[in-house]
Parts: C-alpha cells; sequence; structure tokens
C-alpha cells in the first residue's frame, strides 16, 4: 500500500464535533489514525479524555462503531470485540483501542500485557500526554521527571515528579509483540505510516503516539504541534519502530540544545532550576548512548 | 461519511431515547463555535493547497476544496494551530466579532 498523505486519505472525518479543549494533541491522535484505519475500524475507548469528549449524550462525535470499556479492560474489550466481529464473518475490519498514557501505563497495563500475549489481530494505541489531563492533571507513570501535576506539586524540597517517565515502547517490546512503534502528533506523516503499517501486519500491534495537552503542560492551544515536535528534536521522545526482534529508529535527534526552550516553554516545569535540567539532560544522554549503540539507524 | 448536525434533538423522556447504551453514531446536536474568540481566514491568493492546516488540525474542521481549503466555522474552536502550521502565511487568526 502507498504511503498515506494529506492528499490521499480519506475526506470523511471519524472524530469530529467533539467537546476536548481546543488545540488537543489527543484528538489529533484519533482523528488522524482513524482516518488511515476507515469506516471499518471498531475503536474502543476506556476512561479518559477522549471518551469524555467524544461520547456526550447526545453528542456522539464517533462516525465509525465506537465504544467506552472499563479504565482496566481497553485491551480486553477489544479481544471480545474482535472475537465478535470473528464469529460474526464479517470481513475487512480493524479493532482499535485508544487509551491514555494512564489508562495504558498504569491502569491498563494488565490486560494490554495479556491481550499482547495472546496476540490478538488488533492495534492499541496509547496516545500519551504525561497525566490524567481529563481528571485535572494527576501524575501517571508516563508522567515525566520534573513536572509539575496535583498529585506532585512543586515546593522547596520536591521539585514535581521524582520518578522517571516509564519506558512503555520497551516494555511492550520486550513481549516479542509483531510491531510496536513510538509516534508524535507533531510528525504526522510519520504517524499515519506507523498506523498504516500496523493495519497490514497480523497479530497484536502497539503505537505510543506523544499528544501535548495544552491545558496541562501550560502550552498555549496552538503551540500542542510545536512542542511535540520539539520533544522529538530535542531527544526526549525518539520515533522509532520495533519488529521482528529488532528495534530501528525513524527520526534522529535534530538538536540537543533544544531541550532548554523545550522545558522553560512550559507552565509545568517553570519550577525547575539548571541542575534540574542538566539532571534531565544527562538522562537523555545515557539514553541516547544505548539507542545509538544497539538500535538501526534511520 | 461524518459526524452531522440533527434537527430532531431527542428530548429527555421522549421515544427517541436509547433503551440501552447504545445509540447511533456520529449524532452531533451542538456546533462548537461558541468557544472561539479568534477565527481563521484563508487568503485564497496565498493559500498553495499543501493541506498542512487540513493534516494539523484537532477538530478536523479545515477541508480540502479543489485545490485550497475552506474552514467549518460551526466547529472550529479556534485554536490557532492552522496559522501556526501555514508556511505561506495564507492563514491568520482574527478577532471574532459578536
Amino acid at each position: 500500500m502507498t504511503r498515506p498523505t494529506a492528499r490521499n486519505i480519506t475526506e470523511d472525518e471519524y472524530f469530529f464535533g467533539h467537546k476536548a479543549c481546543a488545540g488537543c494533541g489527543g484528538s489529533l491522535a484519533v482523528r488522524m489514525a482513524l482516518k488511515v484505519l476507515g469506516s471499518r475500524a471498531v475503536a474502543v475507548l476506556p476512561a479518559g479524555c477522549m471518551s469524555a469528549v467524544g461520547f456526550n449524550f447526545p453528542q456522539l462525535c464517533f462516525a465509525n462503531n465506537a465504544m467506552i470499556s472499563t479504565f482496566a479492560g481497553t485491551a480486553s474489550m477489544m479481544t471480545g470485540v474482535e472475537a465478535g466481529l470473528r464469529a460474526r464473518g464479517e470481513k475487512d475490519y480493524q479493532v482499535v483501542g485508544f487509551a491514555g498514557d494512564g489508562g495504558t501505563a498504569d491502569i491498563g497495563i494488565q490486560a494490554l500485557s495479556g491481550a499482547i500475549d495472546r496476540n490478538d489481530n488488533m492495534i492499541y494505541i496509547c496516545y500519551d500526554n504525561e497525566a490524567y489531563m481529563n481528571t485535572g492533571t494527576q501524575k501517571s507513570s508516563l508522567t515525566p521527571f520534573g513536572a509539575y501535576t496535583t498529585t506532585t506539586p512543586a515546593g522547596v524540597k520536591i521539585r514535581g515528579n521524582i520518578r522517571e517517565k516509564k519506558n512503555m515502547f520497551e516494555i511492550v517490546a520486550a513481549h516479542g509483540i509483531p510491531y510496536a512503534a513510538t509516534a508524535s502528533i507533531g510528525y504526522v506523516d510519520d504517524y499515519m505510516a506507523k498506523v498504516r503499517k500496523a493495519s497490514e501486519v497480523k497479530g497484536m500491534k502497539y503505537i505510543h503516539v506523544l499528544a501535548p495537552c495544552p491545558t496541562g503542560w501550560g502550552i498555549r492551544p496552538d503551540e500542542t504541534v510545536e512542542y511535540a515536535r520539539m520533544a522529538t528534536d530535542c531527544g526526549l521522545w525518539p520515533l522509532a519502530e520495533y519488529g521482528c526482534g529488532e528495534y530501528s529508529l525513524t527520526r534522529s535527534m535534530k538538536d540537543p540544545g533544544l531541550l532548554r526552550a523545550y522545558i522553560r516553554g512550559q507552565k509545568r516545569f517553570r519550577h525547575l532550576r539548571d541542575p534540574d535540567i542538566e539532571y534531565i539532560e544527562s538522562k537523555r544522554d545515557a539514553r541516547w548512548e544505548h539507542i545509538n549503540r544497539s538500535w538501526k539507524a534511520p | 461519511m461524518k459526524p452531522h448536525l440533527r434537527t430532531c434533538i431527542p428530548e429527555w423522556r421522549s421515544d427517541s431515547l436509547p433503551d440501552n447504551t447504545a445509540y447511533e453514531a456520529g449524532f452531533l446536536v451542538t456546533k462548537n463555535s461558541g468557544w472561539r474568540d479568534i477565527r481563521p481566514v484563508i487568503d485564497t491568493k496565498k493559500c498553495t493547497g499543501c493541506l498542512q492546516c487540513y493534516l494539523y488540525c484537532p477538530d478536523g474542521t479545515i477541508a480540502r476544496c479543489g485545490n485550497k481549503v475552506s474552514v467549518d466555522y460551526d466547529f472550529c474552536k479556534g485554536c490557532g494551530i492552522c496559522a501556526k502550521m501555514c508556511r505561506h502565511d495564507a492563514l491568520r487568526m482574527e478577532a471574532e466579532r459578536r
């Protein structure tokens, strides 16, 4: 199949009229994935922003079949949906799940791990806005070091989140999943290509897409895409793929010096001092040493 | 295929209320235009049809229209991402006048 572009994707909108905040990164991730997957996609969404903004009865914003699962059960409901469609003799369908970072890395990780183990034929997309944004910004295990959330407030002694962001991509890949990828709403072409690729691989697929949240990150609504790009360009969010036991980078770090502007531009990091930023830099550099050593270059 | 505004809004205690938790997909009853205090305006002379605004609109309110684009002002929230994405200075944000 050809690479999806702005010109050849469908004009249909499958996620439209929703009540997400202006400039929401997560809604862009859902919109573009569904445009690639098409009308035969059945979406499963747990509690989280995208279910809260998409299903306000009677305002129902998915044009394709979509339903809300329990918070912990995104992947297990997807398994059920896939088995049901197969039992009915349906053809050419895609079962896709859209869960947030909390619904994936904290609450739904057991169901996700089970689904990868069963290797059911479906696509799990984690839109990562780096905290529980739907309930007003509480820390999840994908919240980065130093970020202010309501449960990791910044004070004199402790400055925001003291824990590192969980490496969900490599945790999933360690299962030996047929296909896993990281993506960003800042590079939608790359994201669409990965969704298309996932739809063509048989078995379980996982895509982790970074989706900045203007409300929770403290950036302007029109800066969402810029910050998503910056996260990748400064090396904090490497875009990569995993398949056949091999990791491959799909985009190199552009400018390590961008990290300071990325951190300083967001309200959730404004309490950080220079040594904290140097710590974040050292962690990033250690990660890239590992990536350069063992991942395939783009 | 796209969720669209319905003229008939299901009323409470009417027969149109769902009797279970499932209901018709793509059923819209309200617009989002009231959220906006700035609106994107397209300069069609400068627009090259590169479709970056269409690609990055979180609300899907920019549509391909021939070799240009058009904005659905009923659902645009005025976030301004389209104007940032435009490399040709063909989209600018203007104050909403009421």
